[in-house]
């Protein structure tokens, strides 16, 4: 057994239901247990919805929740996986004022390295996006800081695993 | 035969029609799924439902419980006696919080039941309307599955649904919530009962490797133990597993929910394992070479302290539910699939064997438990009388063939240790959840879905004063249960404890209690308060030989124990005697 915490994806093919979050989140909250971002979405099967969430847990505990997803009703199935075995992006927004856009050359470099993404500029203020690792975004993040940030928001992580998800010969089976 | 399957694929996906209200399509769907008696309260937002059962009432029998928490229990009763889905309905707010007591215990002790709510119209959910409350939100954590429907054309699918989702794989409880507006709505009504939902997979697929490997483990071993739960009940698979352990020559005992599978008296069961179960099989689960659980969940009461529990043995798991399987206790095979059809293939696998030297030992150990406890309890010299002798004459008298109900607490340990059990669903108590109030409602429930049983439920005079209002409820039905209550002027178990761990202090547990006789008389039910040894075999004949319900209560010891005790923390291994 695993003394470290490690971090997990978990994805979780699911039906589109309204409830399903609630039932999802109660089974990490039952064991206090931090969901450090959590992403839904529509998944590559049409109907299908995915949800992306990141815990920072021990391996056997997640084995268990895992298990625990996976018998909810409408859970098509749940996986977990290590930071190696995906491919994974965050996205982020920072809202600047524009003076410094024009004002301090270094704000242009910053932007320039870090391959973020100038979204909109007005007078007042302009929008930058950058996606990319967590490190990646933290590290922007602090480099613009130092000018002044008027709103910062960063999305939870998206990621795709390296091999393969079998679902669709999954629900063929799950077909009656 | 092309055109048949055309025909036939044809008058199959025909559908007959009708238009009418929701309410009036929750009942067809309730009779479409072989209702025939669901426990309830009526309130302002269910009030069109039970408008429609009025009209409906020579089809469905609707019992009002004087509680909705009686409601579920009830239809828990029901479920656990007949393998039938229970029903209870109540309405919104309160109606429907009152319930989830039940849901809670349902859904730890897997009972198949379908939960009915009535909820405000669909324009004011999420307002704070009377009675609105979130009961979706509630009963989420405590479901197989829930849903709230706002429209009428939704009823009939979600209910199929929810029958099915109820009682197949692992059953459990499901709650369906309906807006006032849904249940008014008029539509177009056709039901065609689920056989599938593709996201869910009630019982996975048994690897037959497993059962090979389980096989060779079984058929090496010179130890093997089982312990078997609720799974072989709930699955069915009293036979096979009689016929697995009986060739096999397996050494046998139970979780509390899973007694009365095989016989008491069969000379493999070897009893009841856990916190308060007996001597042999408890200090053996640390002995056997191999452990064999059946249809279990390795409960914290039944395995003591975990770091200790079992380590010498290979574990076979046979299990429905993957989640099970190596959440507790790591399992060295897991056989998935579910019980009948797993124990009906590993059967041809096994050896023929009899493991004589190594039952000796279990009757060595059950003489040193009948010394020291068993003898005490059942023939007891000293004066006052106790829970377990009242159990004994009960025995004698129903000669093993009643169900019985018990509460929650000292009686419900002594009645699931001593009771005789002829006949497989007759121990209804709740396990996981341990629901004082648990017994008189659920034993009314259970009356009702098998008027031809014996029922005798049997309560402390704590917990039976938690649902005693349900008297009423029996009263009003008539349902010829027999009720028997231990009344030891204590909350006995919790007592207990602060007797051993707690240097004796009594916090909050003595009770001062009514006239339970005049109580129950209240209610036009025959009774008698026993409070002699010699008045108890003719007040248990007297009970047992009235027709309609009766009420027994008998003065036992205040402060008798019950032994063996796994203390909390402490190793199957290390259960104490006294």
């Amino acid at each position: 057994m695993s003394i470290e915490k490690n971090l997990y994806t978990v994805s979780i093919y699911t039906e589109n239901n309204i409830g399903l979050l609630n039932r999802i989140s109660a089974i990490f909250q039952r064991r206090h247990i931090n969901i450090e971002s959590l992403n839904t979405s529509v998944s590559e099967i049409e109907g299908v919805s995915k949800f992306t969430i990141l815990v920072r847990m021990h391996e056997e505990q997640i084995k268990k929740i895992i298990g625990q997803i996976e018998k909810q009703v409408e859970v098509i199935k749940a996986y977990y996986h290590s930071e190696e075995d995906t491919i994974y992006q965050e996205s982020c927004l920072f809202k600047i004022k524009s003076d410094l856009l024009f004002d301090e050359r270094q704000i242009q470099n910053i932007i320039k390295e870090s391959n973020a993404r100038i979204v909109t500029v007005n007078k007042e203020f302009f929008v930058l996006e950058k996606s990319g690792r967590t490190q990646e975004i933290e590290l922007l993040y602090r480099e613009l800081s130092a000018f002044g940030i008027m709103q910062f928001t960063r999305s939870g992580r998206i990621a795709v695993t390296k091999d393969e998800m079998k679902i669709s010969t999954m629900l063929k089976t799950f077909q009656h | 035969m092309k055109e048949i399957q055309t025909i036939q694929s044809q008058t199959k996906t025909i559908k007959t029609t009708e238009r009418i209200s929701g309410s009036e399509a929750i009942i067809k769907c309730l009779l479409a799924e072989g209702v025939d008696i669901i426990y309830g309260y009526p309130g302002g937002a269910i009030m069109p439902v039970y408008d429609e059962l009025y009209k409906y009432q020579d089809d469905i029998h609707h019992v009002l419980t004087r509680h909705e928490q009686g409601a579920t229990h009830s239809a828990q009763g029901y479920a656990r006696i007949s393998g039938k889905v229970g029903v209870a309905i109540a309405t919104s707010g309160p109606g429907a919080t009152n319930l989830i007591t039940g849901i809670a215990d349902a859904q730890i002790d897997s009972t198949p039941m379908v939960c009915i709510t009535g909820q405000v119209g669909s324009h004011l959910l999420g307002s704070d309307a009377f009675q609105e409350t979130d009961i979706v939100g509630i009963s989420t954590p405590v479901t197989k599955w829930n849903h709230q429907i706002t429209k009428a054309s939704e009823i009939p699918e979600v209910f199929a649904k929810a029958f099915y989702i109820a009682k197949s794989g692992r059953p459990g409880p499901v709650l369906i919530d309906i807006t006032k507006d849904a249940q008014f709505e008029e539509f177009d009504y056709s039901y065609e009962k689920c056989t599938g939902i593709r996201s869910y997979k009630p019982v996975p697929e048994t690897d037959i490797t497993t059962l090979e490997t389980a096989a060779d483990l079984i058929n090496t071993a010179k130890k093997p133990m089982v312990v078997w739960g609720q799974g072989v009940i709930l699955g069915e698979a009293e036979n096979e597993f009689k016929a697995v352990i009986e060739k096999a020559g397996l050494p046998s005992a139970w979780t509390i929910l899973g007694a009365s599978a095989i016989p008491t008296s069969h000379p493999l069961n070897v009893g009841m394992v856990g916190m308060h179960g007996n001597y042999a099989p408890n200090v053996l689960t640390n002995e056997c070479d191999v452990l064999i659980a059946i249809g279990m969940r390795f409960d914290d009461r039944v395995t003591g302290n975990l770091a200790t529990y079992a380590k010498q043995a290979k574990i076979i798991h046979f299990e429905i539910d993957p989640a099970e399987v190596d959440k507790n206790v790591k399992t060295d095979v897991a056989v998935l699939g579910d019980a009948k059809t797993s124990l009906k293939a590993l059967l041809p696998l096994l050896n023929e064997n009899s493991h004589t030297e190594w039952h000796q030992k279990f009757k060595d150990l059950y003489q040193i438990e009948f010394d020291k406890v068993i003898k005490n309890d059942l023939y007891p010299t000293k004066e006052g009388l106790t829970m377990g002798e009242v159990l004994k004459e009960i025995n004698i008298q129903t000669k093993g063939e009643a169900a019985i109900v018990s509460d929650v607490g000292q009686h419900q340990m002594i009645a699931c240790r001593y009771a005789d059990f002829n006949v497989s669903k007759s121990n209804i108590t709740s396990g996981g959840l341990g629901t004082m109030g648990f017994a008189l409602p659920a034993a009314i429930g259970a009356k009702m879905a098998a008027p031809e049983r014996e029922v005798v439920m049997i309560a402390g005079d704590g917990g039976y004063q938690m649902t005693i209002q349900e008297l009423g409820t029996l009263f009003q039905q008539r349902v010829p249960v027999k009720i028997v209550v231990l009344n030891n002027e204590f909350l006995g178990m919790v007592r207990q404890w602060q007797q051993l761990f707690f240097d004796k202090r009594y916090a909050s547990t003595e009770m001062v209690n009514p006239d339970f006789v005049a109580i129950a008389k209240g209610y036009h039910i025959d009774a008698k308060k026993v409070t002699q040894r010699d008045d108890l075999k003719s007040a248990v004949t007297e009970m047992i030989d009235c027709q309609g319900p009766y009420f027994l209560e008998v003065c036992v010891e205040k402060e008798d124990n019950v032994f063996p005790m796994i203390p909390t923390g402490a190793s199957v291994s290390d259960i104490r005697l006294e």
